[in-house]
């Protein structure tokens, strides 16, 4: 049966009515309205539905609504916006990091956790953080430069 | 009546300047264009074009593309042809749109033409005083005329924002999930439909209780029409849900398919349907005399999927009479003629709008899912439906590029010259893509349409003529100068699997092949490989980028392996025509076998813009690493099995080589696409490093570690 369940994306709460095994990813897509995430596979395998679940990167397409509960949740719409883009979004449009972007997004939120958890990341480490996020378009290369990037602008920033 | 004239490119079907630009109220210029956005940055190069030409900055640019009402209809975006046919026509249109309003403005100011200048559209004499800009002037009554094409446009020299790297307009929204792609639109009242299709290809429906799955939550139609079911519900999750039930429930009575992997090659190849044709031949007996050492290969490559990231989608509405459609098409007025054709409806009737998509590469479900929409907003009244292919709809049902195999004969002579050389192609046609062409009876190239109670014949594939660069053959011809050659396709008709285009086509095992096989007659006749390649090679522009490639990977002669690592060549005109590609690929067998660092030199002409030019280039060069190391769609006697990444895997981040890319440019030549241009060459230079580390020469693809440790046995 469909509850009314109250989830804090981007720092606000939100309340949607769903059956409670409903993955993350369509309730923040369709109910919520952030098509950042993107749906690729719905296996888990591919990394273009990536949020944030209290910090780390999760694939919303595997996350059942009812275990999102009570965790915080940062999609690409939270991290930065067009008028006012995050460190690492100003890094993959400067690096130009994408073909067709329907990755990037995935990418960008799988970027995000490696660098707050280790914010001088080598050349090893980002590849290894990424190796779950498929890229079809082969932008791999620009797309490590622009976490190369957006860790050194952090670091500058401090 | 005489033939009209014949403009440059697809200003030639679309002959009126104000079907390309549009002066707005707002002080910007709107710029429509026939060709879309998958992905390799056209649209901006185009912008890049108009606002060259009429000396007007990029940010007063607006770009419309790929829409059935608003914008010229300039058939596909592929082959690499983009800047060629739409970039010239926007090119010849806007300078000569510059050269009616600097006339006008002539008058109006009363200046001498050749004492004008104009700055961000703005026309002045040297006064600065006595100015009016392009919207002041009476733009609409100058651009209601046809194309003459009798304005040169800019000398290369003159450009200041073509030949430059400037920023795509789309990667910002893309970087800032801002919605963007047709699977992020929105119409009022909207419903998610998801597809139901059989086991396999040619699976008859026994029975299906539709009833059951209407019962379910959310679930506003189930259609069955003949042996396509579809299912509509109001949130995607309920549909994604009755997906699965109606999977569960159909019962279908499957028929095999034609040969399992390891025998496909030798099915397609020995079919009484085949079709010979004899592609090209130049003979000189003479030369053919002073062979002395034949040698002969065969070289295969298996069926590759597309693989788009994001299965296709789109969006259909329909009211009343009139259908409107949401595509990541690459042809919006082809997919609007077979929706027409499946449809029995007036071409009028349909609006397909071009929205983006993942990366197609070529023809992937993104023109087949537009049927599924429409279908599926009729069973729900006409409301709008976005459909989504789920991930095993994509892999399974895609048309993949078709299976091939080539095999190369030469003879070298005592001094180690090619004196005889021929090559032999078997493939299915190359396309099965929508077109605009009337045929006798219905015909259509959408996979549901085939599926119906009242089905459409399925479009027999074509191929690309060798004037366009062929489909098959593309690429079997050499440019390398022989004395003797002779090209030989053989065209399958049958199709086991579902075949069209796919980025690169013919190429892809034409190139391997001959790039190869180079190798194996360069080790034959005692010769560096590349030394071996300038020996027969006249083309400067080939030499060049040969040249180009070897010093800036460091390439030296005679370098010995240590039976871990490998370093190997190949080079390839794409098309024998278009752009240039010559590639260094290291390769590392430990653990496995994986690219460690690519060089390549490219020559695409003219470069509109440099920096997507190196995008494409190294992304093509990834995805020609991944079918080269480990692509091949798997399937057995009764269904594709390929039906998810573990079951096709690509590369991954981990896997990614360096990659260096050195440009030529050329900008008194014409500009050419960088899409394809690594599609050949780069699978033959893994080959030939493979070859370099461990003295094994592997002629199947995909070069995987068991039929490495096979050969090495
Ligand atoms: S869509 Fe979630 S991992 Fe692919
Ligand atoms: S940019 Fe297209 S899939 Fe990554």
């Amino acid at each position: 049966m469909p509850e009314k369940i109250t989830l804090i994306v981007n720092g606000a709460a939100h309340t949607v009515t769903a059956e409670p095994d409903t993955p993350l990813l369509y309730i923040l897509r369709n109910d919520l309205k952030l098509k950042g995430a993107k749906f690729g596979c719905g296996l888990g395998q591919c990394g273009a539905c990536m949020v944030l679940m209290d910090g780390h990167n999760v694939m919303s397409c595997e996350v059942p609504l009812w275990s999102a509960v009570g965790k915080s949740i940062t999609t690409i719409e939270g991290l930065g916006t067009l008028q006012s883009p995050h460190a690492l979004q100003r890094a993959f449009i400067g690096e130009q990091a994408a073909q067709c972007g329907y990755c990037l997004s995935g990418v960008i939120m799988s970027s995000a956790a490696l660098l707050a958890a280790n914010p001088e990341p080598t050349l090893d480490d980002i590849k290894q953080a990424l190796t779950r996020n498929l890229c079809r378009c082969g932008t791999h290369t620009r797309m490590i430069k622009a976490v190369q990037r957006a860790a050194a602008d952090l670091k500058a920033a401090k | 009546m005489n033939a009209p004239v014949k403009l440059p490119g697809s200003l030639d079907a679309n002959r009126q300047l104000d079907q390309w630009l549009k002066f707005e109220a707002d002080g910007t210029l709107t710029v429509f264009t026939g060709k879309v956005e998958i992905g390799q940055g056209v649209v901006t190069a185009m912008a890049q074009i108009a606002a060259e030409e009429l000396d007007i900055s990029l940010a007063k640019v607006r770009m419309v593309s790929g829409d059935t009402v608003l914008t010229p209809d300039e058939g596909h975006t592929s082959g690499s042809r983009s800047i060629d046919e739409g970039g010239t026509a926007l090119r010849y249109a806007s300078a000569e749109a510059r050269d009616l309003l600097l006339r006008e403005a002539a008058k109006r100011l009363d200046i001498p033409l050749d004492k004008l200048t104009i700055e961000d559209g703005v026309v002045s004499g040297f006064d600065r005083i006595r100015r009016v800009s392009y919207w002041e002037l009476p733009h609409t009554a100058l651009l209601a005329r046809e194309a003459t094409a009798s304005v040169k446009p800019k000398a290369a020299s003159k450009h200041s924002i073509v030949g430059t790297a400037v920023d795509r307009l789309d990667i910002p929204f893309k970087a800032t999930g801002t919605p963007r792609y047709v699977q992020d639109i929105e119409l009022p009242g909207m419903l998610f439909g998801r597809v139901v299709r059989p086991p396999s290809y040619d699976a008859q429906l026994t029975a299906f209780d539709a009833d059951a799955i209407r019962k379910l939550p959310g679930v506003v139609a189930v259609l069955r029409d003949g042996n396509f079911i579809g299912v509509v519900a109001e949130r995607e999750e309920q549909a994604v849900k009755a997906r699965t039930a109606a999977l569960k429930a159909a019962q279908w009575k499957e028929v095999p398919i034609a040969a399992d992997e390891a025998g496909m090659h030798e099915y397609l190849r020995t079919r009484p349907d085949n079709k010979e044709t004899l592609i090209s031949e130049r003979v000189d007996a003479t030369a053919k005399a002073r062979g002395t050492r034949k040698l002969d290969a065969r070289y295969t490559k298996p069926y590759i999927a597309h693989a788009s990231i994001g299965p296709s989608c789109a969006l259909a509405r329909i009211d009343g009479e009139r259908i409107e459609v949401w595509s990541h098409s690459q042809g919006v007025y082809q997919l609007r003629y077979d929706l027409a054709t499946v449809l029995q409806m007036d071409l009028e009737k349909i609006i397909v709008h071009h929205g983006e998509g993942s990366g197609c590469y070529g023809h992937n479900g993104a023109d087949d899912v537009a049927l599924d929409a429409v279908l599926l907003s009729r069973a729900a009244g006409g409301r709008p439906v976005q459909v989504q292919w789920m991930r095993d709809d994509e892999f399974a049902w895609e048309p993949y590029s078709p299976a091939m195999t080539t095999d190369v004969h030469a003879a070298l002579d005592d001094a180690g010259n090619i004196v005889d050389w021929s090559v032999e192609v078997w493939s299915n046609g190359h396309s099965q893509r929508p077109v605009s062409i009337k045929t006798p009876s219905p015909v259509s190239s959408l996979l549901s349409a085939w599926y119906l109670e009242q089905p459409v014949t399925r479009r027999t594939q074509a191929d690309p003529p060798m004037a366009g660069g062929g489909g098959m053959a593309r690429n079997a011809p050499v440019i390398y100068a022989l004395p003797n050659e002779r090209v030989v396709a053989h065209r399958v008709e049958v199709q086991p699997l579902r075949a069209s285009a796919l980025r690169g086509l013919g190429a892809i095992s034409n190139v391997f092949a001959i790039e190869s096989f180079m190798d194996e007659l360069a080790a034959a006749a005692n010769c560096d490989p590349i030394e071996f390649r300038l020996r027969h090679m006249k083309d400067a522009r080939a030499r060049a980028v040969i040249e180009l490639a070897a010093e800036k990977a460091g390439w030296k002669p005679g370098t010995q392996s240590d039976g871990t690592s490998g370093r190997g060549f190949a080079f390839s005109q794409y098309k024998n025509g278009y752009g240039y590609m010559a590639v260094v690929i290291d390769l590392s067998l430990e653990p496995d076998p994986h690219v460690t660092r690519a060089v390549a030199a490219v020559d695409v002409g003219q470069v509109i813009n440099p920096d997507g030019v190196i995008n494409q280039s190294e992304g093509g060069i990834v995805q020609a690493i991944s079918w080269a190391l480990k692509e091949q769609v798997r399937h057995d006697r009764e269904r594709v099995l390929s039906r998810d990444w573990e079951t096709y895997p690509i590369l991954t981040f981990a896997e990614i080589p360096a990659i260096e890319i050195h440009l030529i440019d050329r900008p008194e030549e014409k500009p050419l696409g960088a899409g394809e241009i690594a599609a050949g060459p780069v699978p033959a230079a893994v080959a030939n490093a493979l070859y370099h580390a461990l003295g094994v020469r592997l002629r199947d693809l995909p070069l995987t570690r068991e039929k490495i440790a096979a050969a090495l046995v």
